[in-house]
């Protein structure tokens, strides 16, 4: 084809390459997201508490190891005072005893396994089969959506705690229980909203578009739908992830969570409603850990919905909230 | 009338209806939106046939039909010898190939998170025609066959103005050299100085590749410049229907004159000079479109005859062959009607200025 | 004294990209029961310098002054120009729909705006007002449609009930902004129509800002076309119309389809917008210029008279450019310096490679 006239007249720089126009890389949404969250001080510090924390999980049996306690057995020497009482923070116990001389330090670093693998875990199970669902209702709509949206009500009726403590009772608890209870009650929140999501996304014109080039229905879940969706997951994700922990926490402190005698954050509140009034820290620690650890989570899931939601968007919602002041 | 063998796409009484459907578990249909309403047209190979009209007239429906996004109601619709109103999924995948689709939103047809290369190489791994780097290499042809620069292969969407985003469309459209393209107002959501970029762009490509358009839009002069022929619709039924020229230079049907005479013109003097024909009250829905001729509330000329009685697209007397005009009463050459006023079954839209 | 008078008006964003600069030194001032028509694409700032006037910008940088009947709008407290707004100024969207609140009925909407700036006013009176006021745009049996919903009403129906809201308080100035966009055109016929018979009716100024040349042909007195951010031209229709000396104001014109539906291939402006956070240096305009000097490169122009047809210069008609002060296209010295940037490839659109494309059409320009 002779197209010389054609190209020459048609050809354009985008404005990148106009002179003194502002550079523009070609840059994914992600590594722009990326950019914006990396400028958000708190949801750095809250990776690095994030970071530190996962680290001190891993570690558990070194820190064990290293202070020279299990978190399991009590410390017959310096566990305890004359008394049969708590010891305090002290050169053999850094963070202190429980009422059965048990070191706080390792049962806490014990705790953030269990804390985190919960959380992690029952999360992005939630997700795959939140995703799965959601997108499935959403997409195929008619008799599956009826379906599958009447599933997500149903169990986001259950009252929950009872329906927990009753499997509990039932089965005895355990870590995987405890995973397989949060994992049933947070799926369906999240496959509400991705099916929202989804039927916005299908009234998009490119996916018009991909039907006119002769797309089916699977290429354009995958190519078309699913991406799209991957902003809003990450987001309800991170969301999910604290919510997880405290339900976590909250299931052992009923002692329907993990095996009592496990060292979880839970069930070291759970031990410290007996101890609290003579010790103080059997209950201050194990909190101060969960709050740090939920705040965390929910600081930078708030940035990286912030992230992945451009500025010029919020300016613009902005400048029609004013409008509407009028 | 010209040969048959012309005609690329034979549009016969076509419906389209989009029911409303009420209930929760039950969904019964309590009404239809009558978005299409019996519309014949022919499109010539390698004219360009211009759709105007109204937000609500079935424009848009019509070419979403035409590229077999809608299944339509009732009626046939003939592409190159073969009947397609019929054929479902798979069946369709060929005729896919030939007729593709420009749309409106630069900023909604392309999908934000993939990166350009893999849009406008989408219809060669759907329709498994090339793969790797010959792929590659035959979007990068595509882009600078629509004026982009190649080595922007790897940007996202958002990384281009608008028009360079229209111009990726294009470039999809184009991939499998397809012999229909229909264009649902392509330009009227860019810039005026762009808007002329991309017209010229899509006249050239047209010169150099033999193409056939359906030009779908709002803007009169734009549909004129690109025009053969043009088709003005109003609540589902196409009202006229003629040579580009001779659709503007003498329109017959009332809607049409008032149409022309509310398009803006960017001349002072012309502006002045110009009656508008300011019609009143609004589209009526669509939903229960008006008895008889869907225009007569609305319509300066309207007489009883017009309530009962819809028209037929037919020449009227005195017009060429291919001049069609559904109106029992069409419009006189030197008829003025911006002095009339609407005299059937008007809610009047008059202001009603204070007595001063 | 005008009624208003704007002078030196920047606005500029400090987003997390760079400093956008929206609007970088507008001035005009807008006489009783005028209409000034300011035109431009999007990103020209055109919007944003209104918007400033009336507080609607939140955490924009602001300089300049606006005085609106001698009392600077800019200087004002919230206060103060929430009084003011819906009073003595109101407003007109492109989008009635969100401006109008879906869940309060549009005749309630109207009756609570004239009863916050009066307060002396009954409800029943307020209610009787606003009927009056549905009739007076044109909406059919007001008396019914007072209680109607936003959602109920069509879209020139609604664009109707925004002007009704806006003339509630008989203000002295309107700014309508896009008011017509996004309707149909027959619509936009009516509304255009009723805009210009309230105006006279009630000798109220109108500031219509717009990107299409073609809707304020003959409803403007005078017209400020702007470009990235800046103003590049201002005269009475007339001149600008006919005798437009800026050529982005001629590329403009040209661009549009004609309406007597000659063939001729378009003459686009090539290239794109600038970018407000890094804008070309010198004139914004010379990357897409065909008229390029090497002085356009390093000099800002400033706005200076154009010379009217018998050579005299015109305090009326200026322009932001270094050309010679005739109108653009017509003095055989323009045409010299056109014809020079084309062979020395200055215009590039963009960029040198392209320097085709003002070739092309500098071609079929004759």
């Amino acid at each position: 084809m002779s197209l010389t006239d054609l190209e020459a007249e048609a050809s354009v720089p985008p404005a990148s390459e106009v002179p003194g126009g502002r550079a523009i890389e070609g840059r994914s949404p992600w590594q722009l997201a990326w950019a914006r969250l990396r400028k958000d001080r708190a949801a750095m510090i809250s990776l690095v508490v994030i970071i530190l924390l996962v680290v001190m999980a891993l570690m558990a049996p070194l820190i064990s190891k290293w202070v020279g306690y299990a978190p399991d057995f009590g410390d017959r020497k310096f566990g305890q005072t004359e008394d049969g009482l708590p010891v305090g923070l002290t050169g053999h116990h850094f963070l202190g005893t429980d009422r059965f001389g048990r070191d706080i330090l390792v049962r806490s670093v014990y705790g953030a396994r269990v804390s985190l693998l919960v959380g992690l875990v029952s999360t992005a199970l939630a997700v795959i089969f939140g995703v799965i669902i959601g997108a499935s209702a959403g997409f195929y709509g008619g008799a599956i959506d009826t379906i599958l949206a009447r599933f997500m009500d149903v169990t986001l009726s259950f009252p929950y705690l009872l329906f927990a403590l009753a499997l509990a009772a039932a089965f005895g608890a355990s870590t995987p229980l405890t995973i397989f209870v949060i994992t049933f009650f947070s799926f369906a929140s999240i496959g509400r909203i991705v099916r929202g999501q989804v039927l916005q996304i299908k009234e998009r014109e490119f996916i018009e578009a991909a039907k006119s080039l002769g797309a089916g229905s699977v290429r354009t879940m995958f190519v078309d739908v699913i991406p799209n969706l991957v902003a809003p997951v990450t987001v309800l994700g991170s969301m999910t992830i604290p919510t997880a922990i405290i339900f976590e926490s909250t299931l052992s402190f009923l002692g329907a969570g993990s095996d009592p005698r496990t060292p979880t954050w839970g069930n070291m509140l759970s031990d410290a409603t007996q101890s609290y009034t003579v010790a103080w820290w059997t209950l201050f620690i194990p909190a101060a850990l969960l709050l740090i650890t939920t705040l965390a989570f929910n600081i930078l899931g708030d940035a990286v919905r912030d992230a992945l939601d451009p500025r010029s968007e919020r300016l613009f919602a902005a400048q029609k909230a004013n409008r509407k002041k009028k | 009338m010209s040969q048959e063998s012309d005609v690329l796409v034979e549009i016969d009484d076509v419906y389209k209806y989009f029911p409303i459907k009420q209930g929760i578990i039950f969904k019964r249909e309590i009404a239809r939106v009558h978005a299409v309403d019996g519309v014949s047209l022919k499109v010539r190979r390698g004219e360009t046939i211009g759709i105007v009209g109204e937000s609500g007239c079935g424009k848009s429906t019509l070419a979403r039909c035409i590229t077999g996004l809608h299944p339509i109601t009732k009626g046939r619709i003939v592409f190159d010898g073969q009947d397609i109103s019929n054929l479902r999924g798979r069946a369709l995948k060929p005729f896919h190939r030939d007729v593709q689709m420009i749309f409106q939103d630069p900023y909604g047809s392309l999908n934000p998170r993939r990166r350009v290369g893999a849009i406008i190489g989408d219809p060669f791994d759907i329709h498994g025609i090339a793969s790797g780097a010959e792929r590659k290499r035959r979007v990068q042809e595509l882009m600078e066959l629509v004026g982009l620069n190649p080595e922007h292969y790897n940007r996202f969407p958002a990384e281009f103005s608008g028009g360079q985003r229209q111009r990726i469309g294009i470039a999809r459209a184009l991939a499998l050299k397809p012999k229909l393209i229909v264009c649902d107002e392509p330009v009227s959501a860019l810039d005026v100085s762009i808007q002329a970029q991309v017209i010229n762009l899509l006249k050239d490509l047209q010169d150099e590749l033999g193409l056939t358009y359906v030009f779908i839009a709002h803007d009169l002069s734009v549909v004129r410049y690109v025009s053969d022929r043009v088709a003005v619709m109003y609540l589902g039924k196409i009202a006229e229907n003629a040579d580009g020229e001779e659709l503007y230079e003498n329109p017959r049907h009332p809607y049409t004159s008032a149409l022309l005479s509310a398009a803006s013109i960017a001349d002072p003097d012309a502006a002045e000079r110009r009656e508008r024909i300011v019609l009143s009250g609004d589209v009526p829905s669509p939903i229960r479109p008006p008895s008889g001729c869907r225009f007569h509330p609305r319509c300066p000329k309207a007489q009883e005859n017009c309530v009962d009685v819809a028209p037929d697209l037919i020449v009227r007397g005195g017009d060429t062959a291919s001049h069609l005009t559904a109106c029992h009463y069409p419009v006189e050459a030197a008829e003025n009607l911006a002095v009339e006023t609407a005299a059937i079954e008007q809610l009047s839209t008059e202001p009603t200025l204070p007595s001063a | 004294m005008s009624l208003l008078e704007v002078r030196d008006l920047k606005v500029s964003f400090d987003t997390s990209d760079g400093l956008v600069q929206a609007v970088r030194g507008v001035s005009f001032t807008v006489e009783r029961g005028k209409t000034l028509g300011i035109v431009g694409e999007s990103g020209s700032g055109k919007s944003v310098s209104t918007q400033t006037l009336l507080g609607l910008t939140a955490g924009a940088l602001i300089d300049g002054e606006a005085l609106f009947e001698g009392q600077d709008l800019l200087a004002m407290s919230d206060e103060q120009l929430r009084r003011i707004r819906g009073k003595e100024i109101a407003m007109i969207f492109q989008d009635p729909l969100s401006s109008l609140h879906p869940l309060y009925k549009v005749g309630k909407q109207i009756a609570e705006m004239i009863r916050q700036h009066e307060s002396d006013v009954s409800k029943a009176q307020a209610r009787k007002r606003a009927i009056e006021l549905l009739g007076m745009v044109g909406i059919p049996e007001p008396g019914q449609r007072v209680d109607d919903y936003p959602h109920q009403f069509s879209g020139g129906m609604r664009q109707r009930a925004m002007i009704a809201m806006s003339l509630a308080l008989n203000p002295k100035l309107i700014v309508a902004d896009e008011p017509t966009t996004a309707l149909d055109a027959t619509v936009q016929a009516q509304i255009l129509d009723l805009m210009l018979r309230l105006q006279r009716e009630f000798d109220t100024a109108l500031i219509m800002i717009t990107h299409d040349l073609g809707v304020i042909a003959d409803l403007a007195d005078d017209v400020l076309v702007m470009y990235g951010g800046k103003p590049v031209e201002h005269a009475d229709r007339r001149s600008l119309y006919y005798r437009p000396h800026h050529p982005y104001t001629k590329g403009l014109l040209e661009s549009i389809p004609g309406s007597t539906g000659a063939k001729t291939r378009l003459k686009p402006i090539p290239g794109q917008p600038p970018s407000l956070i890094n804008l070309p240096t010198g004139c914004a305009f010379h990357p897409r210029c065909e008229y390029v000097m090497d002085r356009c490169v390093p000099e800002e122009p400033p706005l200076a008279a154009v010379n009217d047809k018998d050579g005299f210069p015109d305090l009326g008609h200026t322009s932001a450019c270094w050309l010679p002060r005739e109108a653009a296209g017509l003095s055989t010295e323009v045409e010299r310096i056109r014809q020079e940037a084309v062979a020395l490839g200055r215009t590039t659109g963009a960029l040198g490679s392209t320097a085709g494309s003002t070739v092309v059409d500098a071609g079929e320009a004759k």
